[in-house]
């Protein structure tokens, strides 16, 4: 039997939830005051998932970078594969808000998408 | 140049405001913004977690910024960009009779009429300053005060040490990072549990930075729970509270800091002092509404916020004059600043269409923050001029547990709403009904307070 | 083979040169960091003194008086900011009044104009935030304040443009006697010359000492300081000094030149001779001394705290150390040029310019140009002006630094211009970008970014002064 602690994000209150459990097998959750306590840690113990947001390069751009994230969550323990992924790629600008960035990301089957629009770089003021 | 309203600030608040000022029927407005888009600092927020109230979904700072820069453009509001408003002040002496017609509304001219041969001139000047225009100056009958925050420095923390580079604010370093590209450093030490800086530990940690310890000062953390397990605890990265800084060496760039345990009185404790091997310092300890412009205005200030006084309408005291966001006071979450804008944009075309104007109201009832709230925003409502309800926000001085949050008429208790849990982090709020405070006879003073079980 | 490489490109150092280059000689200026003004004349008081303070018949006596005098034509010959504010020592104790006495017969003998004793009633009536503890006080009208790194920046400018080479980020590390005059070694390579003037601040003890055989020394000397907003920026209107009492030396409280409020320094003798950080203790010491001469000290309102290294010489008569080394001809000693030293610098490059000049006589240079102009400022300018500068460039409309004021154009101009910036401080010392309230937290991005597009360099290398302080790590 291995026991985790949680600290549930559900609201301010902030409540350290314990789970018993073995492996994926839940055996008791305590010190939850509410039932989003036991969903969360039950996600977190199970499945935990993150939206990552991050960067990628742009080429040409106004900017030198463009904001990206994940369109959905992806499980926690892809997070350093996903950053590994958009490191290496560099758009040509311009790229729009909801440009698709990188389709399935890690095999995750989620799509990494533009967050922001960057137009062109203007030209050279002289 | 002549115009009905100005906004100084193109971030969150100045866009929201303009919007409902806009859609409130005000046509002649302009946008104010020193940056080069339009956004504010959401533009360097690409976290997500933006817009669960408002939207009901978690948007990145961007498209937050987005789904109001696109409305601003829908509803065609101009702005102005690259500008930066140098000056404000009042225009002075009286508005001679003709003219008033055209500049006050005609209660106030009637209310005049008994008085003298003008009133009093409430026109504001703002001078402003672009590469394209130069410097001129626009005449303006109200003003919405949308400027926004910034982040207390390390001279303001007295923070001994070395001066070295690779101490940054959070934001500082958050702009390098996610505007440029760039990395501000390598092994951090992060100072001050505020949302910018847990949010920067995560970001720096996904770019290959070693985030080495957050110390808080406070016994608590200053920043939403969900960053502190989602960017602290995700990564590993140990929350010292009740610690500080007390040292920093390195005299051409960071080579550690040194955290010590502080006391109840937030002292440093002598031996407990403990050196951190780093480069960086980022600094996260509180923001600071960037209120410069309201000083010079003269508009009275309240010392809990380092924002302006303002009413039920989120008019300071100077007239016409309207202020929002967190150059008001120190927001948690955009959604509340935008909700907060609109108001004050609807506000302010009450007010240019005459149906605000102080002649033509009862009185001004103060509202008192007392045991544990250390402020409330409005300080004070007019009930003739309030709407059907009215949003009071508020931050508490300390972390309360089961406790109350309790409103007072003239020291009797009307309301109690329970909490299990109050934190300096969180802005709360209590929302006051105009039925209620019609009802209520006599009304002097409404006291928000905390309650302890 | 130059005429004469004067070491260290401080006050002292500046001063000296621009001196020279009056005159037909060869002078070389080697700093070893980034940029001019970065040692002891970067974190001192800004203070013209009026000249009381010193022993009558030392140097220090002679040239603050003669400085002080020469500061206002100087800061209109050379742009910097200048203001005779006027000053005053508190007597806090009536049992003190004598020393007030004796300050004041001291500098009448040093010849300080106007100085007179002023009684509690016309104390409060000048400064209405005096300690309501002070029962009298000196006061001195001719006494000022100047910014630091204008007067040194300015007189490094104008002695470049006048052909004095400055050689930055060179270290001397040797110096060796040769027939003709010296050889100095650098990490930048060999100097030889006939002349040395010795102005290496806290390291001047180490370059006498290579040469000469009567060893002198110099002791670093820390002044810790805190520097409050601008809003209480005229919480005194004057340079309020204190008489020594119980508690110890005094320190002083002042409106900078700029219109902040600065309360320091300490005063603590250390080994280190880069020890220029701030303390603990040593903040809250200055802040509680100079609180006991202004009623409500905004002590909240501190924006930065910085230290710095009095070049203190151990000498008989508490004197700088200033002249022709006997054993050394041709080496000449600036040393343990401490308070009044800024105040002195006009006066003193002349004095050592003069005993330069009788060892290595050289004719008057007919082309000299005295005149320089500084960088405009947006922030002080008027209307008109605003106008006028943003029709010349429309970069000074673009306000980078918002705390102060400061635009692109300006900031374009501090790199550009000779002597140009090439770091963060060096911006920030030529257009105060940065020394506001946020403390560089707005612009410091843009700054960089504004640094590597003029000096066509990578972001990643530009640093907030010498080598090793970049900001970015890639």
């Amino acid at each position: 039997m291995e026991r985790k602690e949680f600290v549930c994000i559900g609201c301010p209150l902030g409540c350290n939830v314990t789970v018993e459990a073995e492996g994926k097998d839940i055996k008791s959750i305590t010190g939850n005051t509410c039932p989003r306590g036991a969903d969360y840690v039950t996600k977190e113990l199970t499945d935990p998932r993150r939206i990552v947001t991050s960067l990628v390069k742009v080429s040409g751009g106004e900017l030198p970078v463009v904001s990206v994230k994940t369109a959905a969550d992806i499980p926690k323990d892809k997070i350093m594969d996903c950053m590994g992924v958009l490191k290496e790629i560099e758009l040509p600008a311009p790229v729009c808000m909801g440009d698709v960035v990188a389709e399935n990301v890690c095999g995750t089957g989620v799509n990494v998408i533009a967050t922001r629009t960057c137009g062109l770089k203007a030209a050279e003021a002289t | 140049m002549k115009k009905e309203l100005v906004i100084i600030g193109g971030g969150p608040a100045g866009l929201a405001a303009a919007i409902a000022a806009r859609e409130n029927g005000v046509e002649d407005l302009v946008i104010i913004e020193r940056d080069g888009r339009l956004g504010g600092i959401l533009n360097q927020c690409i976290h997500n977690g933006f817009g669960l109230h408002t939207f009901k979904e978690e948007l990145t700072g961007p498209e937050y910024a987005a789904r109001y820069i696109d409305r601003v453009l829908e509803l065609g509001i101009p702005y102005k960009l690259n500008t930066m408003v140098v000056d404000l002040t009042q225009m002075s002496g009286l508005v001679q009779q003709d003219a008033a017609d055209s500049v006050v509304s005609e209660e106030r001219v009637k209310a005049a009429d008994n008085a003298a041969s003008g009133v009093h001139d409430v026109r504001k000047l703002v001078t402003v300053m672009n590469r394209e225009e130069g410097l001129y100056t626009i005449e303006a009958r109200a003003v919405i005060l949308a400027m926004g925050c910034r982040e207390r420095s390390r001279g303001a923390l007295n923070i001994p040490g070395y001066r070295p580079a690779g101490i940054y604010s959070a934001g500082t370093a958050q702009r390098y990072v996610n505007m440029e590209g760039r990395m501000p450093g390598r092994e951090v030490v992060i100072l001050g549990s505020g949302d910018i800086g847990l949010i920067m530990a995560r970001r720096m940690t996904l770019e290959g930075a070693k985030v080495k310890l957050v110390a808080e000062l406070m016994p608590y953390s200053g920043g939403l729970k969900r960053n502190i397990v989602q960017c602290l605890d995700d990564f590993g990265i140990p929350l010292k509270l009740e610690h500080t800084v007390v040292d920093i060496k390195g005299k051409k760039r960071v080579e550690a800091v040194v955290i010590a345990r502080v006391d109840e009185h937030s002292r440093p404790i002598p031996g407990t002092e403990e050196e951190i091997k780093c480069d960086t310092l980022l600094l996260s300890c509180g923001l600071i509404p960037e209120n410069e412009l309201s000083e010079t205005l003269g508009v009275e200030m309240n010392s809990a916020t380092k924002g302006p006084k303002v009413n039920e309408s989120l008019e300071t005291d100077k007239e016409g004059v309207f202020a929002c966001g967190n150059v008001l006071h120190v927001h948690d979450l955009v959604d509340y600043v935008s909700e907060e804008a609109l108001q004050a944009g609807k506000c302010a075309a009450a007010y240019l269409q005459g149906r605000h104007s102080a002649e033509t109201v009862g009185k001004q009832i103060p509202i008192r923050a007392v045991n544990g709230v250390r402020y409330t925003v409005p300080a004070s409502l007019n009930i003739d001029r309030m709407e059907a309800s009215q949003v009071v926000r508020f931050r508490v001085g300390n972390v309360y547990r089961d406790a109350a949050v309790e409103v007072s008429f003239n020291g009797k208790a009307v309301s109690s709403r329970k909490k299990k849990v109050l934190a300096p982090g969180e802005m709360e709020q209590v929302i006051l009904k105009k039925q209620d405070l019609q009802q209520f006879e006599g009304l002097e003073e409404i006291t928000v307070s905390i309650r302890q079980a | 083979m130059t005429d004469i490489i004067v070491i260290g490109a401080g006050v002292t150092g500046c001063a000296v040169a621009r001196e020279l280059a009056r005159y037909d000689l060869s002078v070389t200026v080697l700093e070893r960091a980034s940029d001019v003004c970065e040692g002891t004349s970067k974190a001192n008081s800004g203070i013209a003194h009026a000249g009381f303070d010193a022993v009558p018949g030392t140097l220090k006596a002679k040239l603050n008086v003669a400085g002080s005098k020469m500061m206002e034509d100087l800061s209109k010959e050379l742009d910097f900011p200048f203001k005779r504010n006027g000053s005053l020592v508190l007597c806090f104790d009536e049992g003190d009044r004598h020393k007030l006495k004796r300050l004041l017969e001291q500098g009448q003998k040093n010849g300080v104009e106007g100085l007179r004793i002023i009684e509690k009633e016309e104390l409060k009536e000048l400064e209405p935030n005096i300690s309501d503890d002070a029962v009298a006080a000196l006061f001195a009208p001719t006494g000022g304040i100047v910014c630091p790194f204008g007067l040194t920046i300015a007189l490094a400018e104008n002695a470049a443009v006048n052909g004095v080479m400055f050689r930055l980020n060179t270290e001397v590390q040797e110096i060796q006697k040769i027939p003709e005059g010296y050889r100095v070694i650098t990490n930048q390579g060999t100097f030889d010359s006939r002349v040395i003037v010795n102005a290496a601040g806290v390291y001047a003890d180490r370059f006498h000492n290579m040469v000469s055989g009567q060893k002198i020394k110099i002791i670093p000397r820390k002044g810790e300081y805190c520097l409050m907003d601008k809003k209480v920026g005229s919480w005194v209107t004057r340079t309020i000094f204190q008489l020594p009492t119980k508690y110890g030396k005094g320190v002083l409280v002042t409106p900078t030149v700029h219109g902040n409020l600065l309360a320091g320094p300490t005063a603590v003798d250390i080994e280190d001779y880069e020890g220029v950080n701030t303390t603990g203790e040593g903040m809250s010491d200055l802040m509680k001394r100079a609180a006991l001469s202004v009623e409500g000290l905004p002590t909240g309102q501190v924006i930065t705290s910085f230290a710095g290294l009095r070049a203190h010489g151990v000498t008989e008569k508490e004197d700088f150390i200033l002249g022709p080394v006997e054993d050394a001809p041709g080496f000449f000693d600036a040393a343990g040029i401490e308070s009044p030293g800024l105040t002195c610098a006009p006066a003193l490059g002349k004095y050592v310019a003069e005993m330069v000049l009788e060892y290595l006589p050289a004719e008057e240079k007919k082309n000299f140009i005295a005149v320089r102009k500084g960088i405009p400022s947006m922030a002080l300018a008027d209307p008109e002006e605003r106008q006028r500068l943003i029709k010349e460039n429309p970069l000074y409309a673009d306000v980078v630094c918002r705390c102060e004021m400061v635009t692109e154009g300006e900031i374009v101009d501090a790199i550009r211009r000779p002597l140009g910036a090439t770091t963060l401080d060096g911006v920030k010392r030529r257009t105060r970008a940065g020394m506001g309230r946020c403390q560089a937290g707005f612009c410091s991005p843009r700054t960089v970014e504004i640094l590597a597009r003029e000096l066509g360099r990578d972001m990643a290398v530009i640093g907030k002064n010498d080598k090793g302080s970049e900001f970015l790590t890639e």
